[in-house]
């Protein structure tokens, strides 16, 4: 695609198993900064895996992942991991560690002084709605919404350009999910990040993305923005996965419209 | 009573404080060892087996036998550095010791160890990565802490293990509480044993207590308990050792083997060398083959040994010539061979002899071993612990063809309790045993000459041939102990209503003013 990509997924491959079976296959995709890419697809069809090539949390048997036209196995794991965020279903908060250690962490591992740690942790803090009060409390005493929004702070703390999302909201009830969903979208362009974002959920990728990448048994079956996967339907798979959020929204509608009935 | 345990107190700060440095630095390097090796096991997870089964199999060995075992092993050691070193390492004493506590330490903090790290969620470790941690990172800053309660609970299981197995490095020569269990046990000192015991078991339960709350400290994250845990561990460890500072100088170390005899001669020459300005330490309860070659290698100074013992056992001869050819030969033997001289000979003799109840001895219509040999099919015996693997008893069975209807191995005071109460009919005795008089035992006859003569030889070691003080604090007991004195003063310790301490008994083998042997003594 367009040389102005600000991450290239270049034709990547890889085996768990030593070239039996593929988890990915020669998957390509690009994204230019500034986007919002959902991966949707069933489970076992390589979203997870292409997503932790980016990085480098899994490195590819075949093929090159490039941010800003530069390989990442040019840079060594753990800086790299230090540029981008990262935010997970599992959370990850460390258990032994304050909120305000949780969300420095990658500040601190980058050497900022620590009036700017301090600052910068206030900050993020509350860009994702919590009270500094949070700052002293350790993750035990916090919700489940509540510490997926720390584990966003703690994701966006060093001012990454690039946020990789893996079904970052799956614990989540669906009230609190939809609203840390929304404010993570109101994020994104408010602090102009590039977020790739991993999910099963194809409605939440639907509200969410600007672009949606369906992946099917390792390949990129498609890649496109929502509205015109939805109206697609060159690829059977794909349509399938796309006509749903739809089917769902006239099925409301159609229960809505009844309930108006039975109530005039 | 009293006086016990006053005996008792008196030596407990220097005990005390040999077992607590032996103890604590047993500690340390175990977790120095078992950490690292936790850390490995996780990271390799092929390597994980071999190294929790290696530590589970050095637990399988008994306690005892590990200290043991070290001796030979540093022995072997010592000689292939030696040409490299220019010296030669220490083979009884601090270091076996220290080396078999670690050893044995290790498998339960590696199993701690181990099971934390491996505890550690796996998506705290995802987080870790994915912030930007290097492998040392996520280590230190995210597995270690977390693996810490765990880890704490396996070092306080050690450390409870090392304060209780440090009792027994007395064996190989390292002082310790165990020095009140293991002399009060040959004496028949119970007090002494109970105090060892309760001794140990302070010390055990106030250390597990300190670092649980270091343990308390490291779960909660309470700073101030880990701090209050670590400081009283420093406190006691410092006052611990105090008397370590201004304790005896090393000054000359006297071995003796594991009965009283030994342990009254013992008391008589660290006595013959005080009363010469010289300070002296006592390495007791050594076993046989362990305190000749503790002398030949310099790690104890004098001991006293027996002509036949010699003989035997580190000659290797099988004969059993006159007693001055003996002593010639032998002699010339250990100068050439080992550099050990012997001084002289103290003047009586301890021999292996065989003895039985007077009363069953008639019965039978037995009073030599080759009229015994007759009846033996029907009879038991009963030995000490070595003699039955000695060279002695493979030639009494030669010469008289002595096939026993069982043999028992017990510590010297069970075994006459054994034959008083009729377990065993002969046993192994010592000729210069005050029982033997006390519990009117019949000493057999050996018309064959299979036993050797056993005279008490002072032996010293190569390093010390030519020492002044020692010679002139020892030239008094040359030829000054006649059989009957020494009968007497073993029984003085042996007996079992108002036993006194060796020392008490060496102060009378040397003519001091103390307690007169009273009691059922010998004629």
């Amino acid at each position: 695609m367009s040389a102005a990509a600000l991450i290239e997924i270049d034709n990547v491959s890889k085996s768990f198993d030593g070239g039996r079976s593929f988890a990915v296959r020669e998957a390509s995709v690009a994204v230019r900064a500034g986007a919002f890419v959902a991966m949707v697809g069933a489970s076992g069809s390589g979203k997870t895996t292409t997503l932790k090539t980016i990085n480098r949390l899994i490195e590819p048997d075949r093929g090159e992942v490039r941010i800003e036209g530069m390989s990442v196995a040019e840079i060594a794991g753990p800086m790299l991991r230090r540029r981008i965020g990262y935010v997970f279903q599992g959370i990850g908060l460390f258990p032994h560690l304050r909120i305000s250690e949780n969300i420095g962490i990658t500040p601190q591992l980058l050497g900022w002084p620590p009036a700017a740690i301090a600052e910068r942790t206030r900050e993020v803090l509350a860009l994702v709605g919590l009270s500094a009060a949070y700052l002293a409390r350790f993750p035990d005493a916090l919700s489940g919404g509540e510490r997926q929004r720390v584990a966003v702070a703690r994701a966006i703390a060093a001012r990454p350009r690039i946020v990789l999302m893996d079904e970052p909201f799956g614990q989540l009830d669906p009230v609190t999910r939809d609203a840390i969903g929304s404010a993570y979208r109101a994020l994104h362009d408010q602090l102009g990040l590039t977020t790739i974002m991993v999910t099963h959920d194809v409605q939440e990728a639907v509200l969410l993305a600007d672009q949606i990448v369906v992946m099917a048994a390792g390949r990129v079956a498609a890649h496109d923005t929502p509205r015109a996967l939805m109206a697609s339907r060159a690829d059977p798979d794909v349509s399938a996965l796309m006509a749903m959020p739809r089917r769902q929204a006239e099925r409301v509608r159609a229960v809505l419209s009844d309930a108006g009935n039975s109530d005039g | 009573m009293d006086e016990r345990i006053a005996d008792a107190v008196r030596v407990l700060p220097y005990y005390l404080s040999q077992h607590v440095l032996l103890s604590a630095c047993a500690l340390v390097l175990a977790v120095v060892l078992g950490l690292p090796l936790a850390v490995l096991a996780v990271r390799h997870p092929r390597l994980r087996w071999p190294l929790l089964t290696a530590a589970a199999l050095i637990q399988t060995i008994p306690g005892l036998a590990l200290l043991a075992l070290f001796y030979p092993l540093l022995l072997g050691l010592s000689a292939l550095v030696a040409p490299l070193v220019g010296g030669s390492l220490p083979a009884l004493g601090f270091l076996p010791s220290v080396l078999a506590l670690t050893l044995y330490a290790v498998l339960p903090i590696l199993r701690n160890a181990v099971a934390g790290l491996s505890g550690v969620n796996a998506d705290v470790i995802e987080a870790a990565n994915a912030v930007g941690m290097t492998r040392r990172q996520r280590l230190l800053r995210i597995e270690a802490p977390l693996a810490a309660p765990v880890a704490m609970a396996g070092i306080r299981t050690a450390a409870v293990w090392t304060i209780g197995g440090a009792t027994l490095s007395t064996v190989v020569g390292q002082t310790s509480l165990g020095n009140y269990i293991f002399s009060g046990l040959q004496t028949e000192n119970w007090l002494f044993v109970l105090f060892g015991c309760a001794a140990a078991a302070a010390l055990a339960l106030v250390t597990d207590q300190l670092l649980g709350l270091v343990e308390v400290g490291a779960t909660r994250r309470n700073r101030r308990h880990l701090l209050a845990g670590l400081a009283g561990l420093a406190v006691g460890i410092a006052a611990a050792l105090m008397p370590l500072l201004w304790g005896p100088a090393r000054g000359y170390v006297i071995g003796a083997k594991n009965f009283s005899e030994q342990f009254i001669l013992a008391e008589l020459i660290a006595e013959r060398l005080e009363r010469e300005g010289a300070t002296a330490q006592l390495r007791e309860g050594l076993g046989s083959a362990v305190i000749f070659r503790a002398l030949a290698s310099g790690d104890i100074d004098v001991y006293v040994d027996y002509s036949g013992t010699l003989w035997t056992n580190v000659m290797g001869r099988h004969d059993a010539p006159p007693r001055e050819a003996m002593l010639r030969d032998l002699s010339r033997w250990l100068g050439e061979h080992h550099h050990v001289e012997v001084l002289g000979a103290l003047g009586f003799e301890n021999a292996y002899v065989l003895a039985m109840r007077r009363e069953r001895a008639s019965e039978l219509g037995v009073t030599t071993i080759a009229e015994l040999a007759r009846h033996a099919p029907q009879l038991s015996f009963g030995s000490d612990l070595e003699f039955l693997s000695r060279p002695e008893w493979s030639a009494l069975r030669r010469a008289y063809a002595l096939d026993f209807r069982f043999e028992r191995s017990y510590s010297p005071t069970f075994m006459y309790r054994a034959l008083a109460a009729g377990d065993v009919d002969v046993i192994s005795a010592f000729s210069s045993d005050g029982r033997i008089a006390a519990q009117d035992l019949l000493v057999l006859e050996d018309p064959r000459h299979a036993i050797p003569a056993y005279d008490a030889l002072i032996l010293i070691s190569p390093r010390r041939s030519a020492d002044p003080v020692l010679r002139r604090a020892l030239a008094p007991l040359i030829g000054a102990i006649a059989v009957e004195r020494m009968r007497e003063a073993n029984f003085m310790v042996d007996r079992s209503t108002n036993p006194v301490a060796p020392g008490e008994a060496a102060r009378f083998l040397a003519g001091l003013p103390g307690p007169k042997p009273a009691g059922p003594g010998p004629p």
